[in-house]
């Protein structure tokens, strides 16, 4: 509270020209520097104080108080025990972290951590900091930063900063960030304001469907003032109805991308099992192929983790294709037509592949980095946003459901694996090398396990036990959907990921799944063949 | 000095360290590790293996102790429940090992637990726990709930005004009792039933979309909310990743995590978990000494200089010298000597406190709260200013309010009823039905 | 064709059955003597560590026997006969709960230690009457019989063959691990079922006990083998046979071919049940993980590895696999799957038949195509 008070009698607008000054000050060598002063109260402060002392860093109108508060806010501002100068740690990875110093931004270079005492932050504290940033942020003339800060304001606006945002209010602002100052001040009336003031924060805050404004108008409901809690009733009561379809759509959406992960899991398994009638248990594995890939792109270009995500698709494909051709040719070549131990044999595969991933990488998970393009949601109103990197997964299936479709049915390659599938030995006979298709079509499976992994990189964790989570499941989703029908694969894929999403809410994680699989288990006996099963010739096979 | 004198002295230097070789190695002291080296659990175990061989290393270094020299027995239970019962059969009968150090699930321990009572041995358990045990023969070096739940809970009250609760954790023993403790404590100290969430998933759950998106509803009540995570393992990165991308940050939602150290942060992207919490007795980043020498041992012992350090590593630390500490004192290692030396042993944890073994055979230790940061590590925001003792039966289950343990002649019981005034609840029960 | 008695003779005038009851039986004596008269300290003691492992490597030779049954001789690849196995353990577990009684932590005299602290109030009725042995012992039989008697009718009905089931089988102990996983089902969530006390009144944590299981265990082998070879040398074996081999011709020559399905499946089922309620005394805990379809697929791999269609190569297979499994945990645990892994593909690969393969080649059988047919002609 303290600090924001102070920002009432900060005169933000003389701040900001502070802020905006490109002139760097120049302190003679005699001369001490306030910085100096203001970040060693700051670093004394005790729990208590803190606020003060970040108010007084506000107050100071210094023009590296922004830089200071961000590395504060970050955790990186330590002091060193020998010399009790502040520092701002610039890496702190390892035994030796680099330091510089806050008042000229010059790096000096590494320290041992054993001579840093990091300045104490907790949530709390951060949660002031972000909204005093956000208030500084406001007034920012990048209409980005001016956004994001009023949508940083939702519920943290107090008594003194409410004047300022008025006044804020009546300037020409962007649409999106009146709005939202509005909502916010609203919501501020609401909780604070008078009668008269509350009944207008209702209107304004009906049909809103900010979780902070329906928390604020929960907390009028259960207020004293009963005109006010039965207006307000009322507002939640049409909120309710507006959620509901968004809930909906946000239901189907948690389905359609759980959908399309086991579509992506299953669709190369469709492909070597479905086609090649190859029941390959190590597919598992080169899914997880495909995420060591990525995590070892991004090992080799640091700081660009999006690059290496782009890059790993064609990378994860290829070393999953030929993992693929290396499974086909030294094991499975030479179990032709007995599917069961094809199944033992590829087992044996996933098993040694998976201690392999343990032994020479390490049994610990891996951490891969998501891009910022990926990270977040897309924002549809305030109930209802996608999350981006399900929203790219889903994308991804679909255009890699696209480009198999297009290899089956247009090219030489795609006409070549159904004439191997369905008579091999009379395609033999018009001239296919049946060896080649076989390799292709198995290279070409496995490369989709190693995409499939590239697109779990960024969902789940990468670890040796990557494939065995989605095993069964792929399995469970190509036989469900028809063996050898990549449509097939799709419908189920989707089918069951929407079933198990609408089933989740109702009946716990574990429940739902286990009646997912009870329910692919009837159905099998219903239709022994999928949902699309094989016609003609190749389906006596 | 003559040549004579010099060559005469270093013979006999010579037979003095043969015959104390020569002791030492006809009659080591057997150190058991049960910690599964393969399959699901290895991820977590592998390092307490390390751990513990290089304690012994390092403790070997010094001359051993009462000068005998320690040997490392390793066997692999493979993550395998049956297994753990036969290797700990394994380590105590065949291989004749003086002490264990071994477990990590609750599981593992419990299969554990009948044969190491029955040939009777030592077991110093390292990994926090759900509580609701005492044996005779089981060291507890991890947390019991009141060394770990209840101060977080507290913490979040308290400093950050948390109201309203959301109890998520894997469905497996440890969340469940650990979250039936703080919905009685919460509950004791005023909670509405309807300010608390429980939500349970399976081992492994990688679907969190409908999850987050109830937590995210649920925390829209009006009040300050929490998520109180004793979410398991492999389950939290897409728990976490999903809070992130849905936009829940650390500062409308905290969560505050049991079984996330940094070993399981090293394997996630922390950049969007910064602020989130996590309740242990030990973090790698604990500005101490003994911490840092130990921390620099643990690297060069690894050869990796990125390998971290975590909870159940210092558990086994704090185990390990105290066990050193008990044959000191015992100046044997027989087991019923150990038992009766260890209660009271007091040795110095990495926290700059001091472990002291209670007589229910858990230890004291100071509960740190930390905050994830964007290296991998957790800066500590808050601690308690004394060691809390650990606690075997909650005070906050029914079963167990009125059980104690105290393994000290003349009670020597792990379930002591105070209420009815003897050992063992069934006798306990009696002694009531007797007089009604 | 023939009188039923002589059908459950058959086996005996067999040579490899006489041979495999012979090993068998000199074994169990041998263990018994050399565990109750060695001194301690000879070379030559069997201490009770050992026999309890040796007791285990029986269970699982039970185990493979019955998937060795199905697999061998109808042509059905199992994936989830742990399930079956982890369910009559389960049956097993809950009567050996029940006779801890007032003993547990809690002091509950009815209620297990686990449902206490869950607080449940009052036991669930799935849970009554396994304080009686003999209800218990028939739910060891009754439970895995009669799910493999839904599942098989379902599945051999609806003509469910090949990958199909085996992918299904899967599912089918995959759904069952969940569900055991669960606390809510009482089945004591991921720690399973622990902490056992006696047996019969018996002390399991006796020695005596131990040699008595591993006796036990030994018998239950022999008498399960047994009724195998007499399920497959009768004319219910070789009709099964005929199904594994052409299934669409079979039923056209007027077999009920699900029938038979059905009737061997339920039998191995019942096996499985008996082997898992043997193991879970001798390694004294039960939990979900055996329903893991990992387990299962290894399972198969044991039979095998010791050759499919001879059942005495399953049991081969079985204590092969985990006595190197014993070994190599011990002695370099990370090679151990690798190991595993190997064992796989060189078997699937290189040994189709598997070791009773390359007995028989050794032998000269006289038909060297298929071990189920060699069988056959000397039957």
């Amino acid at each position: 509270m303290g600090i924001l008070r102070s920002l009432l009698s900060l005169r933000l607008a003389s701040l900001l020209v502070l802020l905006m000054a490109i002139a760097a000050p120049a302190f003679s060598q005699t001369e001490e520097d306030p910085g100096q002063a203001l970040l060693a109260n700051l670093a004394d402060a005790s729990p208590r104080q803190m606020d003060a002392a970040i108010e007084a860093i506000v107050n100071s109108g210094d023009p590296r108080a922004r830089s200071w508060l961000d590395a504060f806010g970050n955790n990186r501002l330590s002091r060193n025990k020998d010399t009790g100068q502040v520092v701002v740690v610039l890496r702190n990875v390892g035994r030796d972290w680099t330091i510089a110093d806050p008042l000229t931004g010059e790096n000096l270079g590494e320290i041992s951590r054993r001579e840093l005492d990091r300045v104490n932050i907790n949530n709390a504290i951060r949660g002031k900091l972000e909204g005093v940033l956000a208030m500084l942020d406001l007034y920012s003339t990048n209409p980005e930063i001016q956004r994001a800060a009023a949508e940083a304001m939702m519920g943290k606006v107090n008594e003194p900063v409410i004047e300022p945002l008025n006044k804020l209010l009546e300037q020409d602002l962007p649409p999106r960030v009146r709005d939202r100052l509005e909502l916010a001040v609203a919501i501020y009336q609401l909780e604070q304001g008078d009668a008269q003031a509350k009944a207008e924060a209702i209107t304004v805050l009906t049909g809103s469907l900010h979780s902070r404004a329906r928390a604020a108008l929960n907390n009028a409901v259960a207020g004293d003032d009963p005109a006010i809690a039965a207006s307000a009733k009322a507002a939640l009561v049409s909120i309710e109805q507006k959620l509901k379809m968004n809930r909906a759509a946000e239901t189907l959406y948690f389905g359609l991308s759980l959908g399309s992960v086991l579509v992506l899991a299953a669709i190369g398994l469709a492909i070597t099992f479905g086609v090649m009638g190859v029941i390959n248990m190590a597919h598992g594995e080169l899914i997880m192929l495909g995420a060591y890939t990525t995590w070892g792109m991004q090992q080799l270009l640091p700081g660009q983790p999006g690059l290496a995500l782009i890059l790993s698709i064609p990378a994860g494909f290829m070393v999953a294709a030929l993992a693929g051709i290396a499974i086909e040719r030294s094991v499975i070549q030479y179990l032709k037509g007995r599917p069961l131990e094809t199944l033992l044999a590829t087992f044996g595969i996933s098993l040694i592949l998976q201690q392999l991933v343990r032994t020479v990488i390490s049994p610990l998970n891996r951490s891969v980095t998501t891009p910022e393009w990926m990270s977040g949601s897309l924002v549809i109103n305030d109930a209802l946003s996608l999350t981006l990197n399900r929203l790219y997964v889903i994308g991804f299936a679909l255009v890699v459901f696209a480009g198999l479709m297009l290899i089956m049915r247009k090219t030489r390659l795609g006409l070549e694996v159904r004439a191997v599938t369905q008579n091999r030995a009379m395609a033999r006979s018009m001239g296919i090398k049946a060896t080649r298709v076989d390799i292709m079509t198995f290279a070409l499976g496995s490369g989709v396990a190693g995409l499939a992994g590239v697109a779990l990189s960024q969902i789940t964790n990468v670890g040796p036990n990557l494939g065995q989570n989605y095993i069964i499941d792929s399995f469970m989703v190509v036989v469900f959907g028809g063996v050898g029908n990549l449509w097939g694969t799709l419908v189920a894929g989707l089918t069951l990921g929407t079933i198990n999403q609408i089933l989740e809410p109702w009946a716990g994680a574990v429940l739902a799944k286990i009646m997912v699989l009870v329910m692919i288990i009837l159905f099998i006996q219903k239709r022994p063949k999928g949902l699309f099963p094989q016609k003609g010739r190749a389906a006596e096979g | 000095m003559s040549i004579k004198k010099h060559v005469k002295l270093g013979l006999s230097a010579l037979a003095l360290s043969v015959s104390f070789h020569a002791m030492a190695a006809e009659d080591p002291i057997k150190v058991g590790i049960l910690h599964s080296l393969s399959g699901t659990m290895a991820i977590s175990e592998t390092a307490l293996k390390d751990t513990m061989e290089m304690l012994i290393e390092k403790q070997n270094e010094q001359g051993g102790v009462n000068g005998r020299m320690l040997e490392a027995v390793v066997v692999d239970p493979a993550s395998n429940w049956p297994l753990f019962a036969e290797k700990a059969r394994e380590l105590l009968e065949k291989e004749k090992v003086d002490v264990i150090f071994g477990n990590w699930t609750s599981v593992s321990r419990k299969s554990v637990l009948p044969v190491v009572e029955e040939l009777n041995g030592l077991l110093f358990y390292p990994v926090q726990y759900e509580g609701e045990e005492s044996s005779e023969n089981v060291f507890y070096t991890g947390a019991a709930p009141n060394q770990q739940a209840i101060p977080a809970v507290n913490y979040l009250k308290n400093e950050l005004g948390v109201e309203r609760w959301v109890l998520a954790g894997t469905d497996y023993v440890y969340p469940r009792t650990t979250n039936r403790i703080l919905e009685t404590y919460l509950k004791d100290m005023g909670v509405a039933e309807a300010d608390i969430m429980i939500n349970y998933t399976p081992f492994g759950h990688s679907d969190w979309q409908s999850i987050v998106s109830d937590i995210k509803t649920f925390g829209s009540a009006g009040k300050k909310t929490a998520v109180v995570s004793t979410i398991n393992g492999d389950a939290n990165v897409p728990f976490y990743r999903e809070l992130g991308n849905q936009g829940i940050s650390s500062s409308d939602i905290p969560v505050v995590a049991f079984s996330v150290g940094e070993q399981e942060l090293s394997g996630i992207d922390t950049g969007p978990l910064v602020g989130h919490l996590a309740a242990w007795n030990y973090f790698m980043s604990v500005d101490n000494d003994a911490n840092y020498d130990f921390i620099d041992a643990w690297v060069e012992f690894k050869g990796d200089d990125k390998a971290v350090t975590n909870d159940p590593m210092e558990a086994h630390y704090i185990g390990f010298n105290m066990y050193v500490e008990a044959v000191k004192k015992a100046g044997t290692t027989d087991v019923e000597a150990i038992k009766e030396a260890i209660i009271g042993v007091a040795v110095p944890n990495l926290t700059g406190g001091i472990a002291t073994m209670m007589p229910n055979h858990h230890i004291t230790k100071p509960v740190l709260i930390g905050e994830i940061q964007d290296n991998g590590q957790f800066s500590v925001v808050w601690e308690t200013s004394s060691t809390v003792a650990g606690d075997a039966w909650s005070d906050f289950l029914p079963g167990s309010r009125d059980l104690i343990a105290d393994w000290r002649a003349p009670m020597k019981c792990g379930n002591f009823n105070v209420k009815t005034g003897s050992c063992g609840a069934s006798a306990g029960e009696q002694a009531l039905a007797d007089a009604e | 064709m023939t009188s039923s008695q002589n059908w459950l003779f058959r086996p005996f005038q067999e040579r490899s059955t006489q041979i495999f009851l012979g090993v068998l039986i000199t074994a169990l004596i041998v263990v018994t003597f050399l565990h109750l008269f060695m001194p301690q300290d000879s070379a030559l003691h069997v201490s009770a560590y050992t026999v309890t492992l040796l007791g285990k490597y029986l269970c699982y030779a039970l185990l493979a026997v019955a998937v060795d049954l199905v697999w061998g001789y109808l042509g059905i690849l199992s994936l989830g006969h742990g399930a079956f196995f982890a369910l009559g353990g389960y049956a097993m577990g809950m009567y050996l709960m029940r006779q801890i009684g007032d003993r547990g932590t809690y002091g509950d005299p009815i209620l297990p230690d686990f449902m206490v602290f869950l607080n449940w109030q009052e036991l669930p009725w799935y849970w009554l009457g396994f304080d009686m042995a003999w209800f218990a012992f028939i739910m060891v039989l009754l439970a895995p019989g009669l799910l493999a008697l839904v599942f098989g009718f379902l599945a051999f009905r609806s003509r469910v063959t090949g990958v199909y089931l085996s992918i299904i089988t899967q599912a089918l102990t995959f759904a069952l691990m969940l569900a055991f996983f669960r606390n809510e089902m009482g089945f004591g969530g991921n720690n399973g079922l622990t902490d056992f006390r006696d047996i019969l009144g018996f002390n399991l944590r006796s020695d005596a006990t131990r040699l008595g299981l591993f006796i036990a265990t030994g018998i239950a082998l022999a008498l399960g083998y047994i009724i195998c070879r007499a399920i497959v040398t009768s004319k219910l074996g070789r009709v099964s046979v005929a199904c594994r081999d052409a299934e669409a011709r079979t039923r056209f020559l007027g077999y009920r071919v699900e029938r038979v399905q059905l009737f061997v499946f339920v039998i191995s089922a019942m096996l499985a049940g008996v082997a898992g309620a043997l193991y879970v005394p001798q390694v004294g805990i039960i939990n979900p993980s055996e329903f893991s379809p990992l387990f299962s697929i290894e399972i198969v791999v044991w039979v095998a590895l010791g050759g499919r269609a001879t059942l005495y190569g399953a049991v081969i297979g079985a204590i092969l696999v985990n006595y190197a499994k014993t070994v190599f945990t011990g002695v370099m645990p990370d090679a151990w799957l690798f190991a595993l892994g190997a064992l796989f593909v060189l078997v699937t690969v290189f040994l189709p038949k598997g070791i009773a393969g390359l007995l028989q080649k050794r032998k000269k059988a006289e038909n060297d195509d298929d071990p189920a047919t060699a069988q056959e002609a000397t039957a």
